[in-house]
């Protein structure tokens, strides 16, 4: 750390808050840790490698909590609250554990005009939740998002890594009752 | 139309495998390269006419050249593979289909330059072009294309759309946040890690095999006198057949349509959008214009990405632009006053046009907010959101102004 020690009233707190499990250790395996310490070497700061751990830090513990934030800010020596800026700009990175599934229907331009609204109150319908929301089960995590640059294939969303073109209400019910 | 360039390879069902693009005369063009002089290189780029494809149009080899003859450093080329724009899917079939294609005009682009590094910097909802990629990137390595004087570092990112700013990209690929950079000084000077750094969009370095392998001119005739070549066309929204079309850049918007099939829902052109979303809207009466860099310029509007999105009669240009409005409060990076703070506010007066609780002075107030604002920030971006909210307003005012009580 080169900015002070790992701040464990930052965490308390934030525990308190219900923004991480205590119940959960954060760390990488050996395994893991090496991949980092490849990662670092490849670009010529290992700053550079900090998506990609952080990637790699939310497939493991499944989003990036303040912990996780903690974790890997001291496998590259920088402050947290360097780590919580980029973790925060990004859309990608979950700062609450989402479902099982994730569904981000594209509501831009082509897509809207292919009839995204129809689909998203579809799916709003089915799941019984707004976009941002997760199901009560955990099953799925409901977002609206900007272009995925699929607009060919309008109206389109993508489920968790897979692009699920030309969609319509049957082809959502469809998908959904594959995720488990 | 014209000759198929880019997408050359794609009706190959293995045409993302080294050994289709081999087949297929594939790595050719780095064999002649390798052998040339690295200015040779630069040279037959700019006389290719060569312009970027990811959105500004700058002209390739004009780029390439302003790396410092006197830097004794490392020199970085960076790939923008972080598509984004509104309308816009070219890049994703490059790298699912011709990965090899984007390897091959980076070895090349390299040698030019004198770079032994290079990154590769996609999107990161792009999960299956990544997979592809990364996986032709292992095959090139396996060959002895790469790690012999050149590396490349395939790099993911994580969801946002101003990465795709080529300084933004380059923050984001330091491991910061993207917040876009102060010009100057350009990449070119001080870029990724404060190197001399080349930004080049996929399908830009693309273009570079076919220019060694059959000739500048060749590719400048392709296209108009000022910008050579052929491009892909994405085209959607309300057209009968939406798709990617390769065509001359000299190609006009009205043929570009047909060939996508013509206008469906009701038949009737109302307006297109044509270089992506931040580019201004052009009217039914607007579409004879050639798609290069120039030809749009003259007609008030941008190629950028050469996005097109039709829309016929029965489209609601409020509802559009509010879709746009929308996208902008979103992307916005919140480094910059003027982005930050217009965005957010003509989101919100645009949304409540559409649902009939506009005031009679929003429509000027926005036009106001949105002339002042444009060019006052770090980068393009704010620039890009103005182009819909003047001409979605000034070519459809009519429209708005329906949708207000007591305008």
């Amino acid at each position: 750390m080169s900015h002070g020690q790992p701040s464990t009233s930052n965490r308390a707190s934030a525990v308190r808050a219900g923004l991480s499990d205590p119940a959960t250790t954060i760390s990488f395996s050996e395994a893991q840790l090496g991949e980092v310490r490849r990662l670092q070497s490849l670009y010529p700061d290992a700053r550079g490698a900090l998506l990609p751990v952080l990637h790699m830090a939310q497939e493991t513990f499944g989003y990036i909590s303040l912990e996780a934030e903690e974790y890997v800010a001291t496998l590259f020596d920088l402050s947290p609250a360097h780590v919580h800026e980029v973790v925060t700009f990004y859309t990608l990175y979950f700062r609450e554990r989402p479902g099982r599934h994730v569904v981000a229907v594209c509501h831009n331009l082509s897509c809207h005009l292919a009839g995204a609204p129809g689909i998203i109150a579809h799916l709003k319908d089915k799941l019984g939740i707004d976009p941002g929301a997760t199901t009560e089960d955990g099953r799925v995590t409901f977002l609206t998002v900007e272009c995925l640059c699929a607009c060919e294939a309008a109206p389109m969303a993508q489920v968790d890594d897979r692009y699920e073109l030309n969609l319509t209400p049957e082809k959502i019910d469809r998908l959904l009752e594959g995720l488990r | 139309m014209a000759e198929i360039v880019l997408m050359r390879n794609f009706s190959h069902p293995d045409s993302h495998t080294l050994n289709a693009y081999r087949a297929n005369g594939g790595y050719a063009a780095w064999d002649k390269a390798r052998e040339m002089e690295p200015a040779a290189i630069t040279e037959a780029v700019k006389k290719a006419n060569l312009r970027g494809l990811g959105g500004a149009g700058f002209p390739t080899g004009m780029k390439w050249s302003f790396i410092p003859k006197t830097h004794t450093g490392p020199v970085y080329l960076v790939v923008n593979a972080d598509e984004g724009e509104p309308g816009t899917f070219k890049d994703r079939y490059l790298l699912e289909r011709d990965p090899h294609a984007l390897i091959e005009g980076m070895l090349i682009a390299a040698r030019a330059i004198r770079c032994t590094l290079g990154f590769v910097y996609i999107r990161g909802e792009y999960v299956q072009p990544w997979r592809r990629f990364s996986a032709a990137v292992q095959e090139a390595y396996d060959a002895g294309l790469l790690g012999r004087g050149f590396d490349v570092i395939v790099h993911r990112g994580a969801g946002a759309y101003i990465c795709g700013e080529e300084t933004g990209l380059l923050s984001s690929l330091e491991g910061k946040k993207g917040w876009p950079k102060i010009k100057p000084p350009f990449p070119a000077i001080k870029g990724a890690f404060g190197q001399p750094t080349i930004v080049n969009n996929v399908e830009t370095l693309c273009c570079v095999p076919p220019i060694i392998t059959r000739g500048a001119e060749w590719f400048a005739g392709l296209g108009t006198k000022t910008q050579g070549g052929t491009r892909m066309y994405s085209v959607s929204g309300r057209v009968k057949k939406p798709a990617v079309y390769e065509a001359s850049v000299s190609i006009t918007l009205r043929r570009l349509i047909e060939t996508a099939g013509g206008v469906s829902g009701t038949g009737r052109l109302k307006a297109v959008v044509p270089g992506g979303g931040s580019a201004a809207i052009l009217t039914a009466d607007e579409i004879d214009v050639a798609m290069d860099v120039d030809g749009l310029k003259a007609a008030g509007s941008m190629i950028g990405s050469a996005g097109v999105v039709v829309m016929d009669e029965s489209v609601s240009i409020p509802e559009a632009l509010m879709v746009l409005a929308r996208f902008y409060a979103h992307e916005s990076c919140g480094q910059c006053t003027p982005c930050r703070e217009s965005t957010g506010w003509i989101y919100k007066m645009v949304h409540r046009i559409v649902d009939g609780r506009g005031h009679k002075e929003d429509l000027d107030t926005i036009l106001d907010v949105a002339k002042r604002g444009a060019g006052t920030t770090i980068c393009a971006f704010y620039d890009g959101a103005v182009g819909p909210y003047i001409s979605y307003i000034e070519k459809f005012r009519s429209e708005f102004e329906a949708l207000i009580p007591h305008a």
